[in-house]
């Protein structure tokens, strides 16, 4: 893969860009063959990052591929087992944010990390407010924060408290803020994932502003749109390792999305699984199920037995997708039929008593409870579908626990042992487990097989397929194409928090899938 | 108005009109002589809750206060009369000591990250059991330095009093106030309150922050030890069992929310007002029970923990209603 790493100039090192230069190419910041394990995880392996002064460089990658990790080494929240960082030419190692930010490297993270209960005054000035006579001088920071937000084309009351101003409005008062204490580096993380398109436009317009003031701007987003639309340079990071970094004008979307999904289009996918079964019987049918803010109103007919797996890229609305059709974010649009009812999701609760299940994405924070034993575990929801007046008795309790532990073959010395103990693929078994005591007809899978070993990938895989020959139900979300062709009969895609595509028959391979997300078919026409 | 003044200007509505019904009813009670006691009697819960205030605007909680005044009374007590030290001398080592055992509870709630709850309540047993330590009984100071700070007061028109140390509560909230509002250290207090996580984040330094909350808190309890010693004129190793309790009463009644992040020093002057008031009336009366004071006291916070939820879902109502305008 060709990496664009241009060492520094030597005859620029140390000196600040000029001031509007917005195509010179002078590398602020450099880090080089960073190396970052936790445990045995390597989060981190060998990745380069070249930011120039005057460029907005887009840094990308699903879940996990190490983009978080690579821009806690640049803040000095973490530091790095190999490779070095420098900035203008120097080398630098930093221990602590504070030193990052004195060096030039300012950060806004995605949920705004400022104090609402605060005002804007003491929002930008903390840490740093002018005194006088040993008191803080309250009306030199209004002067400084009206001077300082009025190049952002902000006017507001400074007085008022932070939490009074919208998200896009605090954002800039973060941007604001960051600039001000660090001027060099500025990093935003997925700054546009809770605004409107008029507030994305505005942040936008500040971008730029800023770029052509000399900063070098690190843009995190999983927005395709926004890539293309914003940024210069961009760098993919794939499970950990660097998988390129390009300038804009090298790249098209579809190879955009090859490049973070891993998928070579000549590639020889795997059998498809469903092309022959027929989908019996229409269970439920989700019309124009949306939320505002979350998810766009989408129609999905789901049949016994069958398998629909959900691609696109994170951020793209498949895990509200997945928590709306759960009922743990209510719908405000539209209806489910199940067998010809309407049935109203108003909370988890509901679903469970229509014989839903869900395996959410982020296991250990919403799926098990890591203090208690497998055996309970396994039959939480059960009891909970019970109500709590029928209680199941220990020996109930370990005959439905014995018998999931055998069927799905979940590796755990005893169904005593808290499940925090077991591996993440035997985690996953367990939470498996729990809903099929339940004995559902439709189950949400979101990311069954992330960061679990390759048996129990297979496995998990293997009793997908299983279930739907039960007449089971499914949806499952997954990044892994590969995997989502392998079970899928129906494959619908995500883009921009709506269903934009179904794919079905021979049409489910993974270029196809591919191209839906990137929405190339659409680009051409346009 | 903004609405963070609301509880405020709630508390102090209700007091005016509380005082006014109770003149109503006592015309007595309007002079300068009841203000003057007012300030004297409840001198030591106004500055401990002065240290309470601070505590709760940062999100913690200090349940050591009472137990502090008690051995802080004690020690005095001990270096005065059995010891022959001059009160000055005993008040600086008690006033050290008191900052340096809140000092040590702020450090471990902050290296250890224990919770502020079990820290403190370790703290209350802790300087209760040496209170008792160190004496059983009562001791009784009667150093005539005693008798000359407590024979000091400035005559109010009307024949009221402004005792020292009734004076000396309204300096710690004068002070306390212009260090809430008007110190680094105090915006760093409310930032730790509104989110520990970005206070650090945005270079509040968290750790001599809060050594310094607790220091502060428990200074000011040793400095209300000392005022319960003078206005008792003596040390009592019992003393001010559960007035940490009223004092985050008054803290809350004052408008300070108990979650942290918003609060008035000067607001917690009202709510400690308002329970001197509520003593008063009793005493007027002459018939009730002194605990209907207590009674009082729990109806007042249950209608201000109630104001403050309404406001604050109402405050946020409002944001979002301005958003979807927007």
């Amino acid at each position: 893969m060709p990496t664009d790493f241009r060492p520094a100039d030597p005859g620029s090192v140390g000196n600040r860009p000029p001031e509007t230069s917005g195509a010179d190419a002078n590398v602020v910041l450099v880090a080089k063959g960073i190396v970052k394990t936790f445990g045995n995880h390597t989060a981190l392996n060998n990745v380069d990052l070249a930011l120039h002064a005057g460029e907005v460089h887009a840094l990308l990658g699903e879940n996990g591929a190490g983009k978080s990790t690579l821009i806690k080494i640049i803040t000095g929240a973490y530091t790095p087992d190999h490779g070095e960082i420098s900035v203008d030419g120097v080398q630098v190692q930093f221990t602590t944010p504070q030193q990052a930010q004195s060096a030039g490297i300012g950060t806004v993270y995605q949920e705004v990390n400022l104090l609402p209960n605060m005002t804007v005054i003491d929002n930008l000035f903390i840490g740093r407010q002018p005194r006088r006579y040993g008191l803080v001088d309250r009306k030199k920071m209004a002067r400084e924060a009206h001077r300082i937000l009025s190049q952002y084309g902000l006017d507001i009351d400074v007085h008022a408290e932070l939490s009074t101003f919208s998200v896009a409005v605090q954002q800039i008062i973060a941007i604001a803020r960051a600039v001000e204490l660090s001027g060099k580096v500025l990093i935003l993380d997925e700054p546009t994932a809770s605004l409107d398109r008029t507030e994305v436009e505005k942040l936008f317009e500040i971008v730029r502003r800023l770029k052509a003031r000399g900063l070098a701007i690190v843009f995190i987003t999983h927005f395709l749109d926004q890539v293309f639309e914003l940024s210069d340079r961009i760098t993919v990071l794939r499970n950990g390792r660097l998988v390129g970094s390009e300038t804009i004008g090298d790249l098209d979307r579809t190879s955009l999305v090859r490049m973070m999904l891993g998928k070579d289009l000549a590639f020889v996918h795997a059998e498809m699984a469903a092309d022959d079964t027929e989908p019996s019987s229409p269970l439920m049918h989700f019309r124009d199920f949306g939320r505002s803010g979350s998810v766009n109103p989408f129609d999905l007919t789901i049949h016994r037995g069958e398998v629909i797996g959900v691609a696109g890229l994170l951020g793209s609305g498949r895990t509200e997708m997945a928590r709306l059709m759960f009922g743990i974010d209510t719908a405000d649009q539209g209806a489910l039929d199940i067998d010809g009812q309407k049935i109203c999701l108003r909370a988890p609760q509901d679903a469970v008593s229509q014989g839903f299940g869900f395996c959410p994405e982020d296991r250990k924070v919403d799926g098990i409870f890591g203090d208690l034993s497998v055996r309970e575990n396994i039959i939480i929801a059960m009891q909970a579908k019970l109500g709590w007046l029928q209680a199941l008795n220990r020996d109930e309790q370990m005959e439905i626990a014995e018998h999931f532990i055998e069927a799905l073959d979940i590796r755990t010395a005893s169904d005593d042992l808290p499940v925090k103990l077991l591996s993440g693929g035997n985690q996953q078994k367990v939470i498996l487990a729990r809903w099929l005591a339940t004995d559902p007809r439709f189950l949400i899978l979101d990311e069954p097989t992330r960061g679990i070993d390759v048996g129990a990938h297979a496995e998990i895989v293997r009793m997908i397929s299983r279930l739907r020959e039960d007449g089971l139900a499914l949806i499952v979300i997954s990044s892994e194409l590969d995997e989502i062709v392998s079970y899928s009969s129906r494959v619908v895609v995500m883009r921009d928090r709506s269903l934009v595509a179904e794919l079905r028959g021979a049409e489910i391979n993974p270029s196809s899938i591919v191209r839906a997300i990137a929405a190339q078919d659409a680009e051409a026409a346009e | 108005m903004n609405p963070r003044y609301r509880p405020l200007a709630a508390t102090t509505l209700i007091f005016v009109i509380a005082y006014g019904l109770c003149i109503l009813q006592y015309p007595g009670m309007w002079s300068t002589r009841i203000l003057g006691n007012f300030l004297t009697d409840n001198a030591f819960l106004g500055i401990a809750a002065v240290g309470a205030t601070f505590v709760i605007i940062s999100g913690g909680i200090d349940l050591s206060i009472g137990a502090v005044i008690g051995l802080a009374g004690v020690v005095v007590a001990v270096l005065v009369s059995h010891l022959g030290l001059h009160p000055i001398a005993a008040f600086g080592i008690v006033l050290t000591m008191s900052a340096l055992f809140g000092a040590a509870m702020g450090a471990v709630i902050h290296f250890l990250q224990v919770p502020p709850f079990i820290v403190t309540l370790a703290g209350m047993f802790l300087a209760r059991g040496l209170a008792s330590i160190l004496s059983q009984d009562s001791i009784p100071i009667s150093h005539p330095f005693y008798k000359t700070i407590m024979d000091l007061y400035y005559r109010l028109p009307g024949g009221g009093r402004l005792s020292a140390i009734g004076l000396l509560m309204l300096l710690v909230f004068l002070i306390g106030g212009l260090i809430a509002h008007r110190t680094r250290f105090g915006s760093y207090v409310y930032a730790l309150g509104g989110n520990p996580t970005s206070a650090a984040l945005m270079g509040v330094p968290t750790g001599p922050v809060t050594i310094g909350i607790y220091a502060l808190s428990s200074l000011l309890g040793g400095l209300a030890g000392i005022v319960y010693s003078l206005y008792t004129s003596a040390g009592y190793p019992l003393a001010a069992v559960g007035i940490e309790l009223d004092s985050i009463a008054a803290v809350v009644i004052g408008g300070t929310l108990l979650t942290g992040g918003y609060g008035f020093v000067f607001g917690t002057l009202i709510g400690v007002m308002l329970q001197g008031l509520v003593q008063t009336y009793i005493v007027f009366d002459g018939t009730l029970s002194s605990w209907w004071t207590k009674i009082a006291i729990g109806v007042l916070l249950f209608l201000f923990i109630l104001l403050q939820q309404l406001v604050f879902s109402a405050h946020k109502a409002g944001t979002r209603l301005k958003k979807a305008a927007a």
